[in-house]
């Protein structure tokens, strides 16, 4: 029964025309030790890909590469094709990635809208003073709505992270990157954040990045990578995920 | 009644010159975080500004309104400036406030002595320099091969362009003589006269004149706070500086082009120096070193307001210039008349320059009990 949800979904993936997320020989260094080691993946236009793997092993750091926040020494990069090693961060925002850091890094002394507002500038023409939320926006975090004046670092650390992938959404991505969502957030908020993901991808059709550390929102991926030491050792459908690789790759 | 209001008045006016002069600051160094010695000198090219744009429309139509051309040409002028020195500057020191330092109080210092020495034939010299410097550089940046040569390309140019600078002014000096080596302020101070309907002062009941000048100056302020809390809060640029002054890298991961929005904070701040420069010239004579009197004042109101917040700029800047005006009018002396110690106490400081010592040890003993200003930044993102 696995076996065949298994080769159902790797085909799935094998088979979509153009990767969304492309990478290929990459190495990152923090001065001189080397973080990330010849590092290949991609993410299947339209999937949900997770980054297993336990603490230090670079799963933000390639997150952080991705987006631009660090400088491989050697690799590409292409999104949807187009190569974009070369690029600042803030033009990968504007060519289709959405990012959502580790730590939330909600822009503390601006408004809830105004950290929403400011996720329309990945789009063409930017932010606009006119601009309302979209209702979409309120149906993925209804908890949202009620505190739009509130000052960014003023809300909790579960509404901060809502608030977050809403910013992310607001600029359309093509790509959603997203680290440790559910890192220290209490379990009913967890529900709802995999719940909002899930509904994300499944209405918008955009690809997805995850790093996660909770197993039950890993399996709701379709592909997983597992890495150790800075490389990708372990690749897979998440419904061939067993218990063993687990316990390899992510069991202290 | 009167002495209350005439130290009321008396302590707004020189708490606008403060306000006004800081507000460039409490941007560049508040919001942006970067220590600029030279803010001094960008007013002193806003009052240069002014000069120049009321000797050129002394004989036309426009002469009684010259003060709101200089404004404007004040304000673009130092944006300008401020551009230049952000990006030829200031962007490669970001983050390393000692390097910073450092460099612009070296850009001070050259533009005090640009200010001195500027004359046609000074002019004429550096445009020449940087036509054939810069001119060489774009032509020959377009070779395929132009990163292997690089280094002997400045090399060769540098020198050689200088070289012909050098020479070609001096035998422009030789030849037109005092036409192009005269320069064009020198380093006398110069005088910026007010227009006629900002001379003389409105009359209040007691005798006591309100002088128009000041007037204008607090008007002026007013309009350029406003000014800024309207363009930080209400427009869409305003938005992206208050998200990239607060968490850079993140804005950038939104799609906010940080450095843009660096270039455009610094140049703003710049322009609201120059209009305070505007503002300076009218109190008194102009000259080289005029920037110099206002820095460390500057720097003391938006300390004492708290970094990073305009309301306490705001708010220091009246306070400290209350308190000068107090001392320095020695308005406690009658007050305290039943103690000769304290009266001769209070008639020691009753002196612009005794008042500021004054401000400045009651600044120090501020600071001790509250290190982050009248309105430190609050929450639980302060340490973020």
């Amino acid at each position: 029964m696995n076996q065949t949800n298994g080769a159902v979904a790797l085909e799935s993936v094998d088979t979509a025309s153009q990767p969304m997320l492309e990478i290929n020989d990459l190495n990152v260094y923090y001065g001189e030790s080397h973080i990330l080691r010849n590092v290949d993946m991609g993410v299947a236009s339209g999937k949900m890909v997770c980054l297993i793997g336990r603490n230090g092993v670079g799963k933000t750091t390639l997150l952080k590469t991705v987006m631009g926040l660090l400088v491989p020494r050697s690799g590409t990069i292409k999104l949807a094709g187009q190569p974009i090693t070369g690029k600042t961060p803030d033009q990968r925002a504007r060519l289709g990635i959405g990012y959502v850091p580790q730590g939330r890094e909600i822009i503390p002394r601006l408004t809830v809208k105004e950290n929403l507002i400011l996720g329309l500038e990945a789009r063409p023409g930017g932010v606009s003073r006119t601009q309302e939320i979209p209702e979409e926006i309120f149906q993925l975090f209804p908890v949202l709505k009620t505190m739009l004046s509130r000052m960014g670092g003023d809300l909790s650390g579960g509404q901060q992270q809502q608030l977050a992938i809403a910013r992310a959404m607001m600029g359309r991505p093509r790509l959603l990157v997203l680290d440790e969502p559910t890192e220290g957030i209490q379990p009913s908020i967890i529900l709802e954040i995999e719940a909002a993901v899930q509904r994300i991808v499944r209405e918008t059709g955009v690809s997805v990045l995850l790093v996660e550390q909770h197993l039950h929102f890993v399996r709701k991926a379709d592909w997983y990578y597992a890495m150790q030491k800075g490389g990708i050792v372990a690749q897979g459908p998440t419904s061939e995920l067993s218990n063993e690789i687990i316990q390899r790759f992510l069991a202290v | 009644m009167s002495a209350l209001l005439e130290s009321l008045f008396g302590g707004l006016s020189i708490g606008s010159v403060l306000l006004l002069s800081a507000l460039g600051l409490a941007i560049v160094f508040g919001l942006m975080g970067v220590i600029n010695m030279a803010h001094g000198e960008l007013m002193m090219l806003g009052a240069y500004t002014t000069f120049v744009v009321q000797n050129g429309l002394k004989k036309t139509a426009l002469a009684e309104v010259y003060i709101f051309f200089a404004l404007i040409a004040a304000f673009l002028v130092t944006a300008l400036i401020g551009l230049l020195l952000e990006r030829g500057v200031i962007r490669y020191l970001y983050g390393r406030p000692l390097e910073t330092l450092l460099a612009t109080w070296g850009v001070s210092l050259i533009v005090q002595q640009f200010v001195r020495t500027v004359s046609w034939q000074f002019v004429i010299g550096l445009t020449l320099f940087c036509l054939l410097f810069f001119g060489a550089f774009w032509i020959l940046s377009r070779r395929p091969d132009f990163e292997r040569i690089r280094g002997w390309v400045i090399g060769v140019m540098l020198p050689l362009s200088a070289a012909i600078a050098i020479v070609i002014s001096f035998i422009l000096g030789q030849t037109l003589k005092l036409a192009v080596t005269k320069p064009w302020f020198g380093t006398q101070g110069v005088d910026v006269t007010a227009p006629r309907w900002l001379r003389g002062g409105l009359q209040i009941a007691g005798g006591y004149q309100l002088p128009y000048t000041r007037l204008f100056i607090i008007a002026l302020t007013v309009a350029c706070v406003f000014g800024v809390y309207w363009f930080l809060n209400k427009t869409p640029w305003g938005l992206r500086i208050r998200a990239v002054t607060q968490n850079r890298s993140m804005s950038s991961c939104l799609g906010i082009p940080t450095k843009t929005v660096d270039a455009l904070t610094f140049a703003i701040g710049s322009g609201l120096a120059g209009v305070a420069g505007v503002a300076v010239s009218l109190l008194g004579s102009v000259s080289p070193n005029t920037g110099q009197a206002y820095i460390v004042d500057t720097f003391m109101v938006v300390v004492v307001g708290g970094v990073g917040k305009l309301i306490g700029s705001i708010v220091a800047a009246g306070a400290i210039g209350t308190i000068s005006y107090i001392i320095g009018s020695n308005a406690l002396g009658p007050l305290v008349s039943f103690s000769p110690a304290l009266k001769s106490f209070f008639e020691f400081f009753a002196s612009a320059s005794m008042a500021k010592v004054m401000v400045f040890a009651l600044i120090i003993v501020f600071l001790q009990f509250r290190p982050a200003g009248l309105f430190p930044q609050k929450g639980r993102t302060v340490d973020a």
